[in-house]
């Protein structure tokens, strides 16, 4: 019933920019991901691929961060070493990808924000949100944070990393 | 005098069967990677006769047949080849995306006839097409055996694809039904084999983890397919696995038997089990 409240609000707040986010239906997923400082000879910034599952769908890429901006694209050589995510969606994409491609992040903790179209979930349902991050002459580590669609505003779901990850945070609004 | 005479042939004959990888020394070829991204990849491989897998200890495998192809079909060039003591390497420039196959095929004839009260063999490099002309007027009891080695590996740059399995029917070849290309630890993955284009019942299927070196147990996998030429593979851990088919043995293979008449065919190839 979120008609007559939004008529309510409409009176109340005379249309401020608070409305929207005050809507029964969140449209945004906001995911935080923090990327640990390690103390180790040679550090690389991690890769790292995000993707959304869903049973039965093909998996759906929503960011990759990688060194996209080396000459003749020779960053995407390492790509397949995000190999959970090399096999589930990326051996059928093509690099750069607009849109998904992105930079390789520092450590430190970032937020990066998606739209319901963007990740793919359109249909109700139960999705997967997968983290995969790989680092040059290191390791992997790979996170799932579970969501539905249509989702509530506020905390979505958490994941926590021990290596080349550290908390992973979904919330919506 | 004359049993004494035959026996020692067959032993010979015998021999010279058992010459094809499937004996003691294990034939491989092993590329450096078989799951690719990038837009300029290349893969480089090393080629070996060992005890152990994958060391180059005792031969070097010999380039002469080897050809690659292109996903599209197309025969591509194979670069950089060399051959040490104990090793061959080349490269393959994969030029497109897709899943690329490098082989080694050799088809031959062996066996033996007997001449003027001798029996003699087959020379090395005798073929169904130069059979003829190898055997000599007057030669009697000749006892021919053909024989197709394969030794291949597939490896893919971003998605696989499966356009160079059509089988060409000769020999023992694979056909995937999982992708050679597409195998991970814990999973079960399934692979068809034919004999001369028809799915090869009963065959053995060897199956051995590399890293032999570092281990006490060989590890190996004995199987068998089935009638439809299949065989299941669990894969308990990630790494570079040698997979060989032979024909079998033939029955009574044993010294002082008459040498076998018989189809023989072996297969090999390096499959990567990534880590799931």
């Amino acid at each position: 019933m979120p008609l007559p409240y939004r008529i309510v609000l409409s009176v109340g707040a005379s249309a401020t920019l608070a409305v929207p986010a005050l809507a029964a239906d969140p449209g945004t997923m906001d995911v935080t991901i923090a990327i640990p400082r390690l103390k180790v000879a040679e550090y690389h910034k991690p890769y790292v691929a995000i993707w959304v599952e869903k049973a039965g769908a093909k998996a759906k890429t929503v960011a990759v961060w990688y060194d996209h901006d080396m000459k003749a694209n020779e960053g995407t050589k390492w790509l397949r070493d995000v190999r959970q995510w090399w096999r589930a969606s990326g051996r059928s994409m093509s690099f750069p990808a607009n849109g998904i491609t992105g930079a390789t992040r520092a450590p430190g903790t970032h937020k990066i924000s998606f739209t319901r179209a963007q990740l793919g979930a359109q249909a109700a349902g139960q999705y997967t949100l997968v983290i995969e991050a790989a680092r040059e002459v290191g390791g992997r580590e790979l996170l799932r944070v579970p969501f539905t669609w249509p989702a509530k505003a506020g905390a979505g779901g958490r994941a926590a990393g021990t290596t080349e990850l550290g908390g992973v945070s979904v919330a919506f609004r | 005098m004359k049993k004494h005479i035959w026996g020692f042939a067959a032993t010979a004959v015998l021999a010279a069967l058992a010459a094809v990888p499937a004996s003691a020394h294990r034939q491989w070829m092993l590329p450096s990677s078989t799951v690719l991204s990038g837009d300029d990849v290349w893969v480089t491989v090393d080629a070996a006769v060992s005890n152990d897998l994958f060391y180059f200890e005792h031969q070097p495998m010999r380039l002469d047949a080897l050809k690659a192809w292109a996903p599209d079909g197309n025969e591509a060039a194979i670069e950089n080849k060399a051959t040490g003591r104990y090793r061959s390497t080349f490269d393959v420039h994969l030029t497109q995306k897709g899943t690329w196959r490098i082989a080694s095929v050799s088809d031959g004839v062996m066996g033996t006839y007997d001449l003027n009260g001798k029996t003699e063999r087959l020379p090395r490099g005798t073929t169904t097409a130069n059979l003829a002309e190898r055997i000599p007027a007057g030669a009697t009891n000749v006892k021919t055996a053909e024989s197709n080695n394969r030794n291949e590996i597939f490896v893919t740059v971003g998605e696989p694809t499966t356009t160079l399995f059509k089988p060409t029917g000769k020999g023992i070849e694979l056909v995937p039904v999982t992708h050679p290309n597409d195998l991970f630890a814990g999973e079960a993955s399934t692979f068809q084999f034919l004999l001369d284009g028809k799915p090869a019942a009963g065959l053995p299927v060897t199956v051995i983890p590399g890293g032999i070196r570092y281990r006490d147990q060989l590890g190996q996998v004995d199987l068998k397919t089935d009638a439809e030429g299949k065989v299941e593979v669990t894969w308990p851990e990630p790494g570079m696995y040698w997979l060989n088919v032979t024909t079998p043995q033939a029955d009574g293979a044993v010294e002082g038997a008459p040498p076998p008449v018989a189809r023989r065919a072996s297969y090999v190839t390096t499959l990567e089990v990534m880590a799931p």
